[in-house]
Formats: structure tokens, sequence, C-alpha cells
């Protein structure tokens, strides 16, 4: 009983246009283990789950997979499909109705009815069944808006729980939680254990799997690396395994030349909606400078950039020193009369009108630069976005194409434009590669290189540490909005860096 | 620079076929109302009527263009039109008529008229404006969404109309107002105005080849550009003769032509007319591209306004009288000519050529229907029908664009 595997995944194959996600995977799970999941953003962990969440169907993805030896294929983009094998996945965020009840989301969709009417009393009552069954404390009749988000994680697992599921996968869980509602969670998962479920279990913190996991399984770009015993490794090895693997000449070189100090930024806080994202945060930044910022999803880094970048108005506190003088930045228009510009996480949510012409992308910020109060010079305009298209080599049929039918790196290559247009003197690029293959990619390096050469500041967060050691003179590290520690170049390892992101108790040794 | 030259063309064609169904679908209605009422729909006396129709409609659909295009909306335009059209009543008939001679003693009973007609334009403006900016200011500053502010503003306004008549009909309105609503250019000012209308349009035309020189793009060959401008001003001449043919070119439509194109400059010429689109095709990026959002919507609002009373000015006039029923469900018909004529409510699409063919399309529809004595209840619901079909078309054409 105790040995049998109830997931085997046999060589899975995920190609994305230009990039290869998961590439010959294959690992087992025991039936009744918690089996860990670890690796770095963009190892292909959230895209294993979602093949085996039915989220990509069968013939999208090579290879097999079997669940208690029998071989699933979800035909089409179908969760319910998944649910009734028994797989089931709790999310980050949990997917929830805010105004209704406990007892309602966990029966959403499924609620007992009784001629037609729905029955109240069985649907409670089952509630509060599972609930005791699986010793989760929460009240089954409360509304989920008023529930932390630990409290709404615990209704996702009951709701899952509810449906005879037989592996439970849970995709970084942890990420939005309190340290008691992390121990909280831990103590459900044991308990779970106990009752037959089987969990995949994937988190950033490593300490997390060597409380509570039997095997890890670690991936690394599209790769497993290796799935080990928890009981035979250390976290210093599974970090090793993460990230360790000899740098390729992916990166340009640089002749870096720092500067004078043209920015520096002093106990930066920044509150919004009454928590606090960003605490007493110090840096600078040197004319022809790059300056990495690495941390976890969540770990405040797009915050801090965005709040340089104005977003969150009056509610930063803190000193900020544009070239010396004391400087208030309140709105994206005042960021850039400064001369600071941001290529912006989310290309399309944030950084582009998708329905609209090219050139009206690249010259939006810019339009001062020809026009007066009562007319655009549409010539020169299509003039100067050519120049810049042109300098980026942006592959379009034309200006006037509209960017939504651009490939990814191409649309990035618009947002850069438009804000070389605008001559800044310091650019912030927020996870500027993300999701763009490697050829663009290297461009892109070349790109912010030159910038830098050309004696503009930049920051640039990263989500690969590769890219963060290969690029940057010195890298800060956050870690839940706090700057977690700096170090140069010479001095940053990946080890370091992710010790210092994931919060290893021996952190004091890296910090300088 | 080849390139960039080839690459217009497309574009040019792409818009084209655009505005060319418009035009077709405007045309086949014209033709079919035209053989049904055996050629009077066609005669240059019911054109005549057609164009004075839909100007007070096409005041408010030009600016409901780029209210829609920011991915807003407002309901409270023809109730602001009565309600302006009831002030401009009132300042004539019973306010200025008090005030004027005493404060001028010595003007004659007719400037005296075309004083009162000055202020009342003036206040009318003013007051639109002030309305305007009043919702756009609660819509981008308060955070209330455009349907409620603008829908409590209609039941307000409405209840000033109420209120301001007390349930009467205000006359006399001047002459000189009324001429701005009812009047027409005789013969010889027309044919002027036509020719300065094809004087520009050459003007425009050479202006921008220069540039196109200057900058080193490809232009076409002179007798292309020249035929192109020759055709348009046929179109001018062929339209101003038959206005002649009937009594002339009417006022208002002159005036709903010379606003038309100045908004339309001002949408594509313009930062304002950029930040419009930008801000509705993705509020988010545009924001984070240093743009303040909030002051384009109010600016938005303050020239819907403005157009309002505009149209407010021209129905007093053009009904020599202050009626509690003015403007009544004009929100309508404005924002069904713009929507007609390919405005996205979605926001981020759309043209003041589109809501005045729109516009065009549905008056005629009515007027035909009219001239063919047909039941008022048949047109409301052909109107209703050639509404969600025109938009069912446009929806399924963009989506098989898509995919």
């Amino acid at each position: 009983m105790k040995d049998e595997t109830i997931l085997q995944i046999e060589n899975i194959t995920k190609d994305f246009p230009g990039i290869r996600a998961l590439s010959n995977v294959s690992f087992k799970v025991k039936k009744g283990d918690i089996h860990g999941l670890c690796g770095e953003n963009g190892a292909g962990k959230s895209t294993l789950v979602k093949i085996l969440a039915g989220v990509y169907p069968y013939n999208t993805y090579e290879g097999k997979i079997y669940f208690n030896d029998e071989e699933i294929k979800f035909t089409h983009f179908s969760i319910q499909q998944a649910i009734k094998k028994g797989i089931a996945v709790v999310y980050q965020e949990p997917v929830l109705v805010p105004q209704m009840t406990v007892g309602e989301n966990i029966f959403l969709g499924r609620e007992p009815e009784d001629k037609g009417m729905i029955n109240w009393s069985k649907l409670f009552s089952d509630t509060k069944e599972i609930l005791t069954k699986y010793k989760l404390n929460i009240p089954f009749f409360a509304k989920l808006s008023t529930l932390s988000v630990g409290q709404q994680q615990m209704v996702e697992i009951a709701k899952a729980l509810s449906q005879e599921i037989k592996l439970l996968i849970l995709d970084e869980p942890t990420s939005a939680l309190t340290e008691a509602e992390v121990n909280y969670l831990m103590e459900i998962l044991k308990n779970l254990k106990e009752n037959g479920v089987t969990c995949i279990y994937i988190s950033h913190r490593l300490e997390e799997f060597f409380r509570i996991a039997d095997n890890i399984t670690v991936l690394r770009d599209g790769l497993v690396v290796d799935t080990v015993r928890t009981a035979d490794t250390t976290e210093e090895k599974v970090i090793t395994m993460m990230v360790g693997r000899e740098m390729k000449k992916r990166f340009p070189v640089r002749n870096s030349k720092p500067g004078e100090k043209i920015l520096e930024v002093k106990d930066l806080s920044v509150s919004a909606q009454s928590k606090t994202v960003i605490k007493k945060v110090s840096f600078d930044l040197r004319k022809g400078e790059i300056l990495g910022i690495a941390g976890l999803m969540g770990s405040g880094r797009t915050e801090l950039v965005t709040a340089l970048f104005g977003e969150y108005g009056h509610q930063i506190a803190g000193e900020i020193f544009l070239e010396g003088k004391p400087i208030k930045i309140r709105s994206a228009e005042e960021a850039i009369n400064y001369g600071i510009s941001l290529v912006p996480e989310d290309r399309k949510k944030m950084g582009l009108v998708l329905i609209q012409e090219v050139f009206k992308n690249i010259s939006l910020p810019n339009l001062k630069k020809f026009s007066n109060a009562w007319s655009i010079d549409q010539y020169k305009e299509l003039q100067e976005c050519k120049k810049y298209a042109d300098d980026l080599s942006i592959k379009t049929p034309s200006l006037f194409t509209i960017t939504e039918s651009l490939s990814g790196g191409n649309q990035q290559k618009v947002v850069i434009a438009k804000w070389l247009m605008s001559k800044p003197k310091i650019l912030i690029l927020d996870d500027p590669t993300r999701g763009i293959d490697v050829g663009t990619k290297y461009e892109i390096y070349n790109l912010i290189n030159k910038l830098a050469e050309n004696g503009v500041g930049i920051i640039m967060i990263s989500s690969e540490l590769e890219e963060v050691l290969g690029m940057s003179d010195r890298i800060t590290i956050m870690r839940e909005g706090e700057c977690a520690g700096t170090l140069n170049r010479k001095d940053a390892t990946q080890e370091r860096i992710m010790a210092l992101a994931t919060n290893l108790k021996r952190n004091d040794r890296y910090n300088q | 620079m080849k390139q960039l030259n080839f690459i217009r063309k497309i574009k040019e064609i792409k818009i084209d076929v655009r505005a060319y169904t418009l035009i077709f679908a405007l045309i086949a209605i014209w033709l079919l109302f035209g053989s049904l009422t055996g050629g009077v729909f066609l005669s240059s006396r019911n054109f005549s009527n057609l164009l004075r129709q839909m100007t007070i409609i096409s005041f408010l659909a030009i600016g409901m263009t780029p209210v829609i295009i920011t991915g807003n909306i407002d309901l409270s335009v023809g109730s602001m039109t009565g309600f302006i059209s009831v002030i401009a009543a009132y300042l004539q008939a019973i306010l200025l008529p008090t005030f004027l001679p005493v404060l001028f003693p010595t003007l004659s009973i007719g400037w005296l008229g075309i004083l009162s007609t000055i202020i009342t334009i003036i206040i009318c403006l003013l007051l639109g404006l002030l309305i305007g900016m009043g919702q756009g200011y609660i819509i981008a500053y308060g955070g209330v969404p455009a349907f409620i502010v603008t829908l409590g503003g209609m039941l307000i306004l409405r209840g000033g109309i109420l209120g301001a008549t007390q349930g009467k009909t205000i006359v006399p309105i001047e002459d000189s107002l009324r001429l701005m609503a009812q009047g027409y250019l005789s013969k010889y000012p027309g044919i002027l105005v036509a020719i300065i209308a094809i004087i520009i349009i050459f003007l425009v035309t050479l202006h921008s080849r220069t540039k196109k020189k200057q900058y080193g793009l490809k232009t076409r060959s002179l007798g292309y550009d020249l035929v192109v401008a020759s055709v348009f001003s046929a179109l001018v001449l062929a339209f101003t003769f038959m206005m002649n043919s009937y009594r002339g070119i009417q006022i208002p439509v002159l005036i709903m032509a010379i606003i038309a194109i100045m908004v339309t400059y001002l949408m594509n010429n313009t930062r304002f007319g950029r930040h419009i689109y930008a801000v509705g095709g993705n509020k988010e990026a545009t924001k984070l591209s240093g743009i303040n959002v909030q002051s384009v919507v109010l600016k938005t609002y303050a020239l819907m306004g403005l157009l309002c009373g505009v149209s407010g000015i021209i129905l007093t006039g053009y009904v020599a009288a202050g009626t509690t029923s003015g403007g009544m469900n004009y929100e309508l018909s404005a924002i069904g000519g713009c929507v007609m004529g390919g405005t996205s409510l979605m926001g981020g699409i759309g043209t003041v050529f589109g809501a005045l063919m729109g516009t065009l399309i549905m008056t005629s529809i009515e007027n035909g229907m009219s001239v063919m004595n047909m039941s008022v209840f048949w047109q409301y619901i052909v109107k209703g029908l050639i509404l969600i079909l025109a938009v069912y078309a446009d929806v399924s054409s963009r989506k098989n664009k898509s995919l």
C-alpha cells in the first residue's frame, strides 16, 4: 500500500511559441505522500500544474500522464474533467465568490437540491461535516469577504476535499499567508496525509518542504533535475539543484563605468489599503550603472519601482533625491517630467494600447516633442517613430500595424521604443524579458547596455537570477517588502541571492 | 521610406472600406426610399428638410463621439438640450426685453434684437459648458460611473425644464435667432461659401504634399492628388447647386459642417484627440504614459456640454419657442447615430464622420417613412431593428477579422 504510485508523469514536453516550457519531464508521486515541487520562477512548475488540472488539454503537449494506472487525457479546456478524475488545484490567490458564505462557496454549482429548491440545511450540515473531518477551523456561515486570505485558502481546500479528491495540488499556497497561517496550513496538510489524501506541494519557501514533504522534485528550465527524498537532502543542496548550472555566454559584455550618483532613495515606505507594501527601503543609483533588483514574486520589487513612478500618489514616505535635489513624485506625469521612465511588468495591461497602431504607441508619452497646443506634426512624428523602430529592429509590417498583432517580443520592443524616445535619465525595467524568446532577449540586453554606456541609470527587475547576475553592476534583493541585502556583482552568486530572497536563517553570513 | 508609403496605402484602403460601407448603405437607403416614394424622397426640397432634421441631433452625436471613445456615456444630452433651449427662450422672451431697453435706451428695436441674440448665445454656450464640466468632474474625479451621473443629470435637467417653463411654452423668439436655425444662404453667398471650401481643399492637398516631401516621405503623383481634390470639389459644388435649386444652403447645416470639421481636426490632429483614443484603448497604459486621464475625461464632457449649448440654441430658433418637451429622447438618437457609425461602446474606436453618417442614415429612414406616410409606431420599430442589425453586422465583421 505504502509504495503504490498514484500519479506517473512520463516525458511531458510542452512548447510555447519561441519557448520550451517543459522538456521530457518525468516523475512519480506515491499515494499518500506530500510531494514537493520546486524551482525558480519560469522553471515550468505552473505549466505542469496547468497540464495536470486540464487547463492545457491533451494534444497541446507531448507525453503521458497516468493517474491510478490509467492514462488521463483531458480532451479540451475542462477543469471539471480533472475534478471528476479526482485532481484539484488550490491556487495562490483564492478563486471564490466573496459575497457568498463558506458553505455556498464549497458547494457552488453542486448545491444539494430538493424538488428544485436548494436544501440549505443539508448544504450547511455537509459543510460542517467536511470542516470537522479535516479539522478546518472556519465558521461555515461566514461570508468569504470577512475571512483572511489564509482562511479563504482553507475554504478552497475544503471545496476540493468535498469532491472526493484523491490528489490535491497546492500552487504556492503560502506566498500570501502570515507565519501563523503557514503553521496552521502545515498542520492541516499533515492531517490530510493521515486521511490518505495525496498532495503535490509547490512553494518558494524551502523550509516548508523540510517540514512536511516526503519527496522533492526540482525543476529547472523545464527539465527535472532530480527527485530526492527530503530525509536525504538539505536546503543548500536543493538550492544548488534549483540554480546550479554553469553560466553560458548569454549576456553581452559591457564596460561598466558608473558615474556620479543620479538617484538616491532613503527609507522609502509605501502603504496601500492600510497594508505596508514597502518598508524603509534605501538604495542609490549612479549614471551608467545597472542596478538589478531580485526577489520572489510578491516580495515588493514591483511595488518599489512603481512607487518611484508615482503609482501610490501620497501614500509614500521617505526621501528621494534626483541628482542631489530632493523631489516628490506623485504621478506618472511627474516622474516622466523628472526624466524617469518605466517599462512596466505587464506590457499588455500597462504598457500598450493594443488596439492602436504601432506609431501611436511609440509616440504616446512623447507627443509634446512634435506638437504645439493646436496640432501634431504627424509627418515629423512618423519620421521619429520610424527611426526608433529601425534602431530596435521592431519586426512589424508597418508603423500603421495594430500593435496587438505583433509577437510578444516585438510588442515589448514597442514599449521600450516609446520610453527611449522620451530620452530618460533613469530607465526602470520591470521584468523586461518575461515571456520573450532567447534571441530577442539578447537584443534587449544589448540595448540596455548601450543605454548604460550612454550614461542612463538603469534599474532592472528580473525573475531570472541568471539575468540579474549577467546584467547588473549591483543587485538589491527584496524580501517581504524589505531590502534583504545588496550585493556587488563580483560577490553575487545565485545561491547567495536565493538565500537572501528566501530567508535562510544563515543569511547574516551573506549580508554586507 | 518606400515601405512606409506602401503601408500608408494599405491603411487608407482599410479606413475607406469602413467609410464606404456606411456611404453605400446610405445610398442604398436613399435609392430604396426614392423608388418607394416615386422620387419625392430624392427631391431637393426633401433633401433640404432631411439635412435640417439631422442637424440638432448631429451636434449631439459629434460631441458624444469623444465621450464614448473614452469608454463613457452621456445620457443627459437630450434634457440638457431641452433645458438650454428653454433658458434661451426665457432670456429672449422675458429677461432680456425688460433689461436691454433700460441699459441701452439709444438702440433701435432691430439692434436690440441682435444684441439679445448675441447675449443669449454666449450665456447658453457657457451654461452648456458649465453643466458638462460639472458632470465631467463628478465622473472623472469623483469616480461615480458616467451612466449614473448622466442619468441623474437627465432627470435633474428635465425637472429644470418643467420648473423654468411652469409647463407653458415660452414665446416670442427674436428674428435673428430664428434665422440661425431656419435661414438659408441665398444663391450667391452660397456659391461663395462653396468656392472658399474648394480653395481650402486644394490648399490642404498641396500643403500635405510639401510636408511629405520635407520629411522624405514618398508622395503620389501631383495628378492623382489633384484628381482626388477635384472630386471632393465637385461634390461640394453639386451639393451647393442642389440646395440652391430649392432655397439655398441652410445656415444650421453650414454650422454643423463647420463644427464637424473642427471636432474631426481636434480628434485627429491634436494631443487631446490622441489622448482621447488612448484613454479608451487602455486607461492604465495611458496613465502610465504620463497622461492625466481624469482631465481628458473632464474635457470630453466639457466639449459635450458646449455642443449641447449649440444644439439648444438651434432648437429654440427652429421651433421659435421654448417648449417642455424639447430635446426629449435626443440622447438615444445621438448614441444610436454614433454606434451605427462604428463607434465602439467598449471605447477606443470611432470617428466623427462615422457618427454623422450614422445619424444621417437614421434620419433618412425616419424621413423616408414619414414621406411614405407610415405610422409612427412603425418608424420606431424599424429604427430599433436597423440599429441592432447595424451593430450586429459591425460586431460580427470585427470578430471575423480578429480570428
